[in-house]
Parts: structure tokens; C-alpha cells; sequence
């Protein structure tokens, strides 16, 4: 599938740009109805107890107040806990906005304001006054771990980790080199440059059209089904437009909820939107402990992995993410024990936030290999290249394709490794010590079931449909280069049709599998599309293309020809008005090909290389030059592709020096819930990033050969940062992020 | 002293400025942010909120030609400027240099600071200060973009400084 | 935001008086801070004068040749004045190091110099914080203390004043001038932002119903010799850790006249005049400005969290006063730190 593609694998500007860079683009606060109502949320300043007492008489008294919601007169929903559940609901009991008097994190919503103005219900929001009694909080992963615990239920059975393989602590105990570290990493939260937001519109008889910021249309179109036992067929949920998102809004959130909730009891439209304060009660990447232990024999072979990881939950929830699996199968090693815990603390339910488990776990794996490095005395790169392996030796299975020597080898060239002087403190640039390192990064390749809808005009123009959703991936390009590819048309002759909830079936836009699962979708509806042609092409009389076959024909400008002999073949116009039609449309389902699955697994991997000048006395790090080599397989589009990872890259760079969610724990509250001090990376702290995408064939990852980028440009970046930090300094900082005062205080190693 | 309560019973303020050319005549309560009564009021969603005080630079426009955050910008206190919004720039089918700059460079991926960033860029280059990478990284850095399209915006802006310093006539086109 | 009632000042006496009327009402100008606080639910004015009408947007020279900046003078103007770049390097060099041009563009002068902490518990109005509600405790301390204050704090507050601007002035010796119902004055601006003490929710000297008009710059000879250095968790848009404003005054290789001053490390922009006399005459070398950095630094108390800061600062003012001795001073732009 195309070999000689003449749309797919060029790096065509995003078709959906032009609307954006005019403003022209709306999202889901942007869209209006006549008469609409505004609301805010109301947010709990404890973080665990209980309400005793709700004062709203002052709230009631601002001009343009219509009503306010608490737990004591909220509308009825949905009993079961199972109505709640949305598509990526986790075990325990999922979040119900002013369920009872009880508050469970700080930020909780405990009262929603409904306005004839948007400042209205904002300023009668903080005139909402709760009385509390406040209990004791635990906040702080570090004192809590010792009540961590194997989650009873597992949120997805390869999250549990792979059964211990031969010895590792005996392994461990014998081996000639080795290393044992603690790596803790601090919260953080997505903050996508979007607020949340739903607009929603009321249509009377059941029937809603709502604009919500989400990762899935038709996860949160069966979310306020079920809350609210509504009839899906009377549900639109629309999701054209997405300012970012990287996890957060893979779950339904409670501004949909209320916003549903106030248009059904007051038979009026109705937008929510939050504040950015609000955003940091949300779903976030938990804090996490991991020790991780490693130990090789004196040519730098791996014979022991132990890695323990201790995660962060909330109360009523257990979040579980894939964390520590990965050191079993990044590297070759038959002596591999691991182990995976989660804690409960008082704050909101973590979820998954870019790379989720992997940006944490390989970042701490990668950093222990660069420790385990340097106790030998080998070269980092060397160390990982020495432990290659084709294998997942997890699971006892091959890998569909791991083109990662071509990482290593062209990153390091690229970068310049070869030109690197191994010990610590040896490069300096004046005032600036300078750092080389580098990680690998690994990323399942998943490709989940999906469906989509293509149709041919007898004009030649297309359209493909997929209930999927552009978050800032380039999934409406990508979908009409699939398209056009198969059509031999401009790219502009199709239209796509997404982020809409009553198009084709498809999971949310998380994982890194939308290109693989839509894409493929597309390409085989589009296929299927050709075969219906032929088959009208075949009621012609006479029809040139009698007696073959839809894998001998294809189209090429705008006729349907025998691949073998373009002369041989008829106009689609022409089939098209033989058969009565304007339009041939088909749909087509595609899911992993379960049969290779059980031989196969799939990943993509990386190589991140990374220059940090560091000025000790005063401890701060400029990331001067990162190179990221990315073997991901087919790449569709190099220029959408290369902002995937570019954003990965910069993701972990905050991951590495800024971010963190700083909470009191005595009282349990996040004090920096604001863009000003949760500081991610600006524009001045991002250089210039080099994107190789490597050559890798894959047949197996998904039909189309892609393997998706969403998550792969994070994973390892961190730990190239630290590990850059440590070659600069010789101080090796295992708790992220690594700011100044980590730099000050910590000893140079020995 | 103007006092601007000047209806008995009313809580509005009369307010006229231009946006992107129009002449607007409204009334408007004090506490609404320019943001809001371009977002909200007049429906003019181009300039986005991201955090709406002053920390992320997706509401940024250009108030008598100077850029500024809109959601720290009480409307009323605006009375006779002109404001340029995102929409104010280019469309779809005639986008201006630094527009299209952006979708060539692949300036933005989610979109959402997208027109903030160009508003910037485009006060940027009037401005007159930016001279290296460097000068623009920093001076670009009142915008911030979780997507993390840095370099690509970067790149854009270069482009666009580069064919003003070579051709004057795109100097008029880009501003 | 509560609702308030809107007016617009034609002169600076309306504005006064309107002040006096109403101990509730509140100047606006650039609206940088005062709005995001109003949005905060921090401040509650019953009445906002809007003082943009005010013909305070000029900056002038002054006969002896200093400058006068009118409060109203926005950021971006002062810092890009060709005056002020030549006279006052140290100025503009400061006022680049914070915010952004967003910004810089809409914050006044004036505006600048009230400038409230940016202590995460004085911006949450659900938890104690003095300053922001007299007699209800301090929240910060105790608590995450990383950005607060190692000199000069209280035990009702230890909150930071976060302004880059303020920090240079200090070191130049500016003159605040203000008018209110008594007439005008002035107020070195040394004198200007005060320590927290018993009454941390007194930011400044300015009495009730003073406006400051502007900002005198007498002329002085430290333009070569300068620095604005500036450490943050970012390397743009972002407040700061610590900062050092510096000059010297250089006669052959000794130390003619000196001004160090520290941001980010007290409730006001932090100067030791006595201490920077002791120092005249001293070799202008490294191991003076350790001593400086020493003696500077002798009361300094860290919070726990922000220990940090204190050898942060010593070496950032070290730093600070090579960069200026040997006439380097800190690029905005490029963050690499000579």
C-alpha cells in the first residue's frame, strides 16, 4: 500500500489551518444560541471532609442569577454506578458531581451556578459560601507509600505486571556492577491551552446538540445518556475543533455534567466553561515513587532488573497505568522482577496524561541505565545498544518491527555522540557546564477498533466521515491524504467529516491510535468504495473491465483502470451515470488482527539525544539542542509527524525542569493552579529541536503500517535531560522536575 | 470628572471603538474584559481564553496598534481605540503573510493560542526589535503553546522578518 | 469580580478626590494587576477611577539632565526610550527581564510600583493571609515557602514583592512623585515600599489618596558599568527566584560608588546603603564582591523551603557585580550568563 503513494508520506500543510490561524476555527465554548445560559462551578476549598452548611443568599442576590445547584437540590441522575461509567472509566466508583456532602480533593465542585450572563454566574459563584468541617488530609506520596497496594481490579490486564522471570535478586546480589535508586516524580497536569467547555444546545423533546471539549465525542455523547437517561439517537455530540487536550479530556468532565444537567431542568441552552484554575482539579499525571535496580556484568550485559512503582490515586478510584512493565522488555535481561502499586491521597482521580506510565517508568529506567553507565564505565549508548533485543520478553512475543539501531545510529550522528567526552564536568563553555545525554523511549503501537465512511461523487470529490477527533494530531489531514491517495485526487477535492458523534463508530483520540485505526478505516472503506464501483463498471455493456478482480484495478485520474494498463479502464462519471448514481458510499470496520497479536506485539521506540548548558552557581539548565530519532513506521505526513514529536520533546523538557503541582499538604490543596507559576516551557526555553523519523516497514502494527506519534516524542526526553544534567555537573537529580534549588543542593557524585 | 453612570438605574457604561476597521457603538458594564465582549458579546471567537489573566498570551490583540493581553482590558476603559483581532488580518482564501507563514511552518497544532501567537508575531515585526532567533524566542515568549510547536512559530516569524527586510512591499502586506 | 461603579479622572485632583471620597475605590491604569487580582476575588474596589485620560504618559528631560518618567509612561516605553537606554541602561534592562511584551505594553509606571506579592496564599482568598485580610494569620509560613522572603520578613508575613522594575529603581535612587490631598511630594523610592512588620497589608508610604504622577531619575554615572540579572524556574515570562540589580561606579580599578539591590527576597526591593558605603574605595575584584554579597546577606533567614535563595543570591550578586565591573551587563535575550 503505497509504494508510490503520490499524497500519502508528503509533508502537506494541515487542511484545517487556514481555519485556524484566522480565528475561524470555533471550539467549544465559541458556538451561541439565542437566550442561552451561562454557568459556573463552585469549587470545594478542602480537600477532605465534609459540608455542613451552604450559604448561597448572597449569590442569589446578583442581577442575571436564574439558579444555583448543590447536593441538596440537584436533579435526579442515574443510580447505578454502571450508568456513569464512561469508555475509559477506571474500577471503583466514578466521580458524581454533588453527590452527597462529601469532598474528596480540593477543587471538588460542590455547587454550580446558572446566570443569564457568563460575569454573572462567575461573580455569584464566589459570593457561594460552604462550611466545612475539614478532616486530615494525606497528600504526599512520599509519606504515604507505605499504605500503597496492589490494585484488586486491574484496569486493563497487561497493566499487571509480567510474572517474575528467572532470579533477579540473586542476580542482582552477584553481579559485578551495579545500581539501586529511588526516582520520585511530582504531579503534574496537562493544562491544554483550551479551557474546558460545553455548550449545549436545547432542542426540546430529549433532543441536544452540545460542543464539549473532549477526546471522544461518543464517549461523552454515552456519558450523559446513561447519567441522564437520555436516547443516544437524540444525542449529538460535536467535537470539531479541540484546543489540546493530551489526555485530560479522554474522560468525560464535570462541566459537561452540569451543563446537561441545568439545560434538562430548565429547558434552556446553556454553556460551561471553566476557569484555568478549575483545570488543576482535573485528571493529572500522578506522582509516582519507583526504585529501580539494575545490575550487568563486566562487558555491560543486563543480568538483573527490579522495578518497584508506587503511584498515586484518588479515594473513590483506582488509576492504574502501565509504569514499570517496560523495564522488562526494553532491554535484554533474563532476571527481571516487577512489582506496581498504587496509593490513595486526597486529591482528584490522576488519569492519563501523554505517554501515561511510560514517560514516568522509562524515565526512571532510563536514567538508571545512564547510572548503571557510568558505574561501569561504558558508554550510555553503548550499554543499550549492547542489550538490544528483538524479543518482548514480557510476553513471550516477537516484535512486528524495531528499526532502533537506526535510532541510536542516525540520532548519534546527527547529534555528534561520537564527539562526546564521557566524564562528568569535562565540557565546559565558560560559566556553562556543558551536558550530552541521551534515553531511548518505547510506546506500544496499538491500533483498536474503528470505523469510517467514504464516499466517491461522480465529480471526482470525496468525503470520509469518522466520529474521531483532531486534537492538534493532524487527523483531518492525514485522513485526507489516505483518501486521496486511494483516489488519485488532490487532497482539496476531499472533504472531512469529523468530531461529530452520529458519524462512525471510533474510539476516543488516546493512545497514539487514532492514525493507525481511522486510517485504516478510511483506506479500507475507500477500497471497499473501488470494489462497488467495479461492480457497476462490470454492468456495463461492454465494460473493459469485465473479467478482473477489485485487487487488479484502481483509479487513476479520475477513472477506474486495470493497475496493470491505465489505458484499459472507464471515467467514474461515466460508471457512475450508467448506474443512475451521484455517489458511491461505503463503510468499512477494521480492528487489530487478532490472530498476529498472539505472535506479535508491537511498539514504537526512540532515541532522544539532548545538550544542556548548565550554570551551576546560579542552577540553571538551557536545553541548547535535542535530537529525536523516531522509528514509528509508515509516517503519513513528515510535517505533522515532526509537530508530534516536536511537542513530545517540549512536553518532557517541562517534565524534566518545570513542572510540578505544588501542594500544601497540610491543608491538601494545589497552591500554584495558575499558567504563572505552573510553569511549562515558553517559547525562550525551547531551542531548536531536529526530528529524524527512521526508515521502518511494518505490515503487522496495522494495515497501513503506521504506528502513531502522539505519545513516542515524550517518552525518554526527561530522562536525556537529567542525564545531560549529571554529564554536565556529575550531579545526578532523581526527582523531578529539576529546578534550581535541586541543582544547589545537590552533592556532585563521586 | 466624567462620570460615565450617567443613566440612573442602568449598570452600563456607553463604550465606541473600532475592531478590525468596524466602528462598534455599545453599552457595556464596567467589569467586562475586552476579551469577553469580543468572545461573549460581539461573538468574535478568534481571540481565544486560556487562562484570562495575563499568564498564557492566547487572548493577545493589538489596542491602537500595540499588542496587549485582552483579558486584563476592562472594555470601557478603551473608549476611541481601535482594536486588531486575529480576524482583523486575513480569511481563509486571502490570509495575511504571517497567516499563512504559520500553516507552511506548521506553527501550531491544536490551534487554540494559534491566533494569539500570530497577533503577537505580527506586533512583533512592527515593533521593530527582533533581529535574531533569539530576539524572537524571547520576545515571543508572552505566548505560551502546550503543543509545543516553539521552533516551527519560530520559523514562521523568521520567514516573514527575512522577506520584509528583502522586500518592502511585503512589509506593508504584513502589517 | 464584584460589581463597582466606573469613572474616568480628566485631571489628577479629580482622580485625588475621588480616592479621598471613597476608601474603597481604586485607581486604575494598565490593569495588569489590579484586574487579575479583581478576577481573583482578591481585591473588592467599590469604585474604579480610570486615570488612562491622565496626561501622565510623557517622559521628559530634566534640567540637570536625569529623566522624568510619567506614571503613566507604559513598560514598553520607558524600556525602549532612547534616553532611558542611554542614561539608564540598568532601567530598561529590568524592565525586560519581566512579564512579557504583552505586558510591558499595558503596565504603567505607576502601576508597576504598586505591584502586589505574588504569595500563592495572598492570591487564594480562602486562606489566611494578612495582607489581604488584617489579623486572619499567615498561611505561608509553614507551608510552600520556595518564593518567599529571607530578609526583612515578619511574623505575620513573608511575602516577596515581585516587580523586576522596582528592583532598578531602588538601585538608582529614584524619586517617587505623588499627589493627594495635602499636594505633592516626594518619596525616595528607597523609602517608598515598605517591610512588612505588623502591618503587612501595607505594601507602601503612599498616604490615603495620594496618585503617583511620576518617577524623577537623577543623573548619575553608572551607565557603564550595570547589570540586571535575573534567576527564574523559566527562562522567560515567568517572576522572579531572585534577582540583583547592580552598578558601580569605577575610579582607576577601586569602587567610586556602588548600588546593590535584591528582588525577589523581601516584602520591598532589598538595599543596604550603609553597607554599600563601607565598600568605596574597595578594589573592584572578586573577592570584594564576595564580601559585598556577605555583608549583605548577614541577616538573611530562610522558611525552609526557600533556603536555597540565600547562597542563590550570594552568587547571583557576585555574578551580578562582575557583569557590571567589567562593563558585560545581562543580555534579556540571550540566557546564557557571562
Amino acid at each position: 500500500m503505497f509504494d508510490q503513494s503520490k499524497v500519502v508520506g508528503l509533508p502537506i500543510s494541515r487542511i484545517d489551518g487556514p481555519l485556524k490561524v484566522t480565528g475561524q476555527a470555533r471550539y467549544a465554548a465559541e458556538h451561541f444560541e439565542p437566550g442561552m445560559l451561562f454557568g459556573h462551578v463552585v469549587l470545594a476549598t478542602i480537600a477532605s471532609g465534609r459540608l455542613i452548611a451552604v450559604d448561597v443568599r448572597g449569590a442569589e442576590r446578583v442581577p442575571g442569577v436564574i439558579k444555583i445547584y448543590t447536593h441538596e437540590n440537584r436533579p435526579k441522575t442515574a443510580y447505578r454506578d454502571s450508568k456513569w461509567k464512561d469508555a475509559v472509566a477506571l474500577p471503583g466508583h466514578p466521580f458524581r458531581p454533588l453527590e452527597n456532602d462529601r469532598v474528596l480533593f480540593d477543587g471538588q465542585p460542590v455547587a454550580f451556578v446558572v446566570a443569564e450572563t457568563p460575569e454573572s454566574a462567575r461573580d455569584a459563584a464566589a459570593l457561594v459560601h460552604m462550611h466545612y468541617t475539614a478532616e486530615l488530609t494525606h497528600t504526599d506520596i512520599v509519606a504515604e507509600q507505605h499504605n500503597s497496594y496492589e490494585p484488586p481490579v486491574a484496569r486493563m490486564k497487561q497493566f499487571l505486571p509480567p510474572p517474575p522471570r528467572g532470579d533477579a535478586e540473586q542476580a542482582f546480589a552477584g553481579a559485578s556492577y551495579k545500581i539501586s535508586a529511588d526516582y520520585i516524580l511530582s504531579g503534574e497536569h496537562h493544562n491544554p491551552m483550551e479551557l474546558f467547555a460545553a455548550t449545549v444546545r436545547f432542542e426540546g423533546d430529549g433532543a441536544f446538540t452540545i460542543y464539549d471539549k473532549t477526546q471522544g465525542s461518543q464517549n461523552s455523547r454515552d456519558y450523559v445518556c446513561g447519567v441522564f437517561d437520555l436516547d443516544p439517537d437524540k444525542v449529538i455530540v460535536r467535537n470539531d475543533f479541540v484546543g489540546g487536550a493530551f489526555g485530560q479530556a479522554l474522560r468525560p468532565k464535570h462541566h459537561l455534567f452540569f451543563a446537561v444537567m441545568a439545560s434538562l431542568d430548565l429547558s434552556r441552552s446553556i454553556k460551561v466553561e471553566m476557569s484555568r484554575r478549575e483545570m488543576f482539579y482535573l485528571t493529572w499525571r500522578p506522582s509516582c515513587i519507583q526504585t529501580v535496580s539494575l545490575a550487568a556484568d563486566t562487558e555491560g550485559n543486563l543480568e538483573a532488573v527490579l522495578h518497584h512503582a508506587v503511584h498515586a490515586t484518588s479515594r473513590h478510584e483506582d488509576y492504574q497505568e502501565n509504569v514499570a512493565n517496560w523495564s522488562g522488555l526494553a532491554y535484554k535481561c533474563d532476571n527481571v522482577k516487577i512489582s506496581y502499586e498504587i496509593v490513595k491521597l486526597d486529591l482528584a482521580t490522576p488519569g492519563d496524561m501523554r505517554a501515561p506510565g511510560a514517560a514516568t517508568g522509562v524515565n526512571a529506567l532510563e536514567t538508571a541505565m545512564d547510572e548503571l553507565a557510568y558505574e561501569i564505565g561504558i558508554d550510555p549508548l553503548d550499554l543499550r545498544i549492547r542489550n538490544f533485543v528483538h524479543r518482548d520478553q514480557n510476553l513471550d512475543k516477537a516484535i512486528t518491527s524495531k528499526a532502533l539501531h537506526a535510532c541510536y545510529r542516525e540520532g548519534a550522528a546527527r547529534f555528534g555522540w561520537s564527539e562526546r567526552s564521557p566524564a562528568p564536568r569535562s565540557m565546559q563553555e565558560g560559566n556553562d557546564l556543558v551536558g550530552w545525554g541521551m534515553a531511548s523511549g518505547i510506546w506500544e503501537a496499538m491500533m483498536s477498533k474503528g470505523e469510517a465512511k467514504v464516499r466517491l461523487s461522480a465529480d471526482g470529490k470525496v468525503t470520509v466521515s469518522a466520529a474521531a477527533s483532531d486534537i492538534g494530531t493532524g487527523t483531518y489531514t492525514i485522513l485526507g491524504q489516505i483518501a486521496a491517495e486511494v483516489f488519485d485526487c488532490a487532497i482539496e477535492a476531499v472533504t472531512v467529516d469529523i468530531g461529530k458523534s452520529d458519524l462512525p463508530k471510533t474510539g476516543v483520540e488516546g493512545g497514539s491510535w487514532t492514525a493507525a485505526t481511522t486510517g485504516s478505516a478510511v483506506q479500507t472503506a475507500a477500497r471497499a468504495v473501488i470494489k462497488s464501483l467495479l461492480t457497476h463498471a462490470q454492468s456495463m455493456e461492454p465494460s473493459p473491465l469485465a473479467d478482473v478482480t477489485d485487487e487488479q484495478v484502481e483509479i487513476a485520474e479520475g477513472r477506474l483502470v486495470l493497475e496493470s494498463n491505465h489505458q484499459i479502464g472507464i471515467a467514474i462519471a461515466d460508471i457512475m451515470a450508467a448506474s443512475g448514481l451521484i455517489s458511491i458510499e461505503e463503510h468499512a470496520k477494521v480492528g487489530p488482527d487478532m490472530l498476529a497479536m498472539k505472535k506479535y506485539v508491537s511498539y514504537s521506540h526512540s532515541a532522544v539525544f539532548v545538550e544542556v548548558k548548565v550554570d551551576e552557581q546560579l542552577g540553571i539548565v538551557r536545553v541548547t539542542r535535542v535530537v529525536s530519532a523516531i522509528a514509528g513506521g509508515r509516517i503519513l505526513n513528515p510535517k505533522t509527524a515532526r509537530s508530534q514529536i516536536l511537542g513530545g520533546v517540549v512536553m518532557g523538557i517541562g517534565m524534566a525542569l518545570h513542572e510540578e503541582s505544588a501542594i500544601d499538604h497540610r491543608t491538601g490543596r494545589i497552591m500554584n493552579h495558575n499558567l504563572a507559576e505552573y510553569h511549562i516551557p515558553a517559547h525562550a526555553d525551547i531551542h531548536d529541536v531536529d526530528v529524524i523519523f527512521v526508515e521502518e516497514d511494518d505490515d503487522k502494527a496495522s494495515p497501513i503500517g503506521v504506528k502513531g506519534l502522539g505519545e513516542i516524542g515524550i517518552v525518554g526526553v526527561a530522562a536525556a535531560v537529567s542525564n545531560a544534567i549529571f554529564h554536565a555537573t556529575g550531579k545526578r537529580i532523581r526527582r523531578l522536575p529539576i529546578t534550581i534549588d535541586k541543582i544547589l543542593e545537590s552533592e556532585t557524585a563521586e | 470628572m466624567e462620570i460615565a453612570l450617567e443613566r440612573p438605574g442602568s449598570l452600563t457604561c456607553p463604550l465606541a471603538l473600532t475592531i478590525n476597521g468596524n466602528p462598534y457603538t455599545l453599552d457595556v458594564y464596567p467589569w467586562t474584559t475586552l476579551l469577553d465582549l469580543l468572545r461573549s458579546n460581539l461573538e468574535l471567537t478568534g481571540t481565544k481564553k486560556g487562562c484570562d489573566h495575563g499568564q498564557c498570551g492566547a487572548c493577545t490583540v493589538m489596542i491602537d496598534g500595540q499588542r496587549m493581553n485582552a483579558c486584563l482590558k476592562l472594555a470601557i476603559t478603551l473608549d476611541g481605540t481601535a482594536v486588531t483581532t486575529v480576524e482583523g488580518l486575513g480569511t481563509p482564501d486571502d490570509l495575511h503573510p504571517m497567516q499563512k507563514a504559520f500553516v507552511e511552518h506548521d506553527a501550531f497544532q491544536c490551534g487554540y493560542c494559534t491566533p494569539g501567537q500570530i497577533c503577537s508575531a505580527v506586533a512583533l515585526l512592527q515593533e521593530g526589535h527582533a533581529r535574531s532567533r533569539e530576539d524572537i524566542r524571547e520576545l515571543m515568549s508572552g505566548n505560551l503553546c502546550r503543543c509545543g510547536a516553539y521552533s516551527n512559530i519560530t520559523d514562521a516569524i523568521e520567514e516573514v522578518l527575512a522577506k520584509q527586510a528583502t522586500d518592502p512591499s511585503h512589509r506593508e502586506a504584513a502589517e | 469580580m464584584k460589581p463597582f461603579s466606573y469613572s474616568r479622572a480628566e485631571t489628577v485632583a479629580d482622580a485625588v478626590a475621588a480616592l479621598v471620597a471613597n476608601p474603597h475605590a481604586q485607581v486604575l491604569a494598565g490593569g495588569t494587576n489590579l484586574v487579575d487580582l479583581m478576577k481573583y476575588e482578591v481585591i473588592h474596589p467599590e469604585a474604579i477611577i480610570d486615570i488612562n485620560p491622565l496626561p501622565m504618559k510623557t517622559i521628559e528631560e530634566l534640567p540637570d539632565g536625569g529623566l522624568r518618567i510619567g506614571a503613566l509612561a507604559s513598560n514598553s516605553a520607558v524600556a525602549y526610550d532612547a534616553r532611558v537606554q542611554a542614561q539608564f541602561p540598568l532601567l530598561a534592562s529590568a524592565i525586560l527581564a519581566g512579564a512579557s511584551p504583552q505586558l510591558r505594553n499595558a503596565a504603567s509606571t505607576g502601576g508597576n510600583l504598586l505591584q502586589k506579592t505574588r504569595c500563592c496564599y495572598f492570591y487564594d482568598p480562602s486562606t489566611p493571609c494578612n495582607k489581604r485580610a488584617p489579623g486572619s494569620g499567615c498561611a505561608a509560613i509553614g507551608g510552600l515557602t520556595r518564593m518567599h522572603a529571607i530578609l526583612g520578613a515578619s511574623e505575620k508575613c513573608i511575602a516577596v514583592h515581585p516587580s523586576d522594575m522596582c528592583v532598578a529603581l531602588v538601585a538608582l535612587d529614584a524619586t517617587v512623585e505623588v499627589e493627594g490631598p495635602d499636594g505633592a511630594r516626594d518619596i525616595a523610592v528607597c523609602d517608598f515600599h515598605r517591610l512588612p512588620g505588623d502591618a503587612p497589608e501595607r505594601d507602601n508610604t503612599l498616604a490615603r489618596g495620594e496618585l503617583i504622577t511620576g518617577v524623577r531619575l537623577e543623573r548619575n554615572h553608572f551607565a557603564q558599568h550595570h547589570s540586571y540579572l535575573k534567576v527564574r524556574d523559566r527562562l522567560s515570562y515567568a517572576f522572579g527566584v531572585v534577582s540583583v540589580a547592580a552598578t558601580i561606579e569605577i575610579a582607576g580599578t577601586q569602587i567610586a560608588d556602588m548600588r546593590v539591590a535584591l528582588g525577589g527576597v523581601a516584602h520591598k526591593p532589598w538595599r543596604d546603603q550603609l553597607a554599600e558605603a563601607d565598600f568605596a574605595g574597595a578594589p573592584a575584584e572578586e573577592a570584594t564582591f564576595q564580601r559585598v554579597a556577605d555583608r549583605l546577606l548577614v541577616k538573611a533567614k530562610g522558611q525552609g523551603d526557600n533556603d536555597f535563595k540565600i547562597p542563590l543570591v550570594r552568587k547571583a550578586i557576585v555574578r551580578a557585580l562582575r557583569q557590571a565591573a567589567s562593563g558585560t551587563p545581562q543580555s534579556q535575550t540571550n540566557k546564557k550568563i557571562q
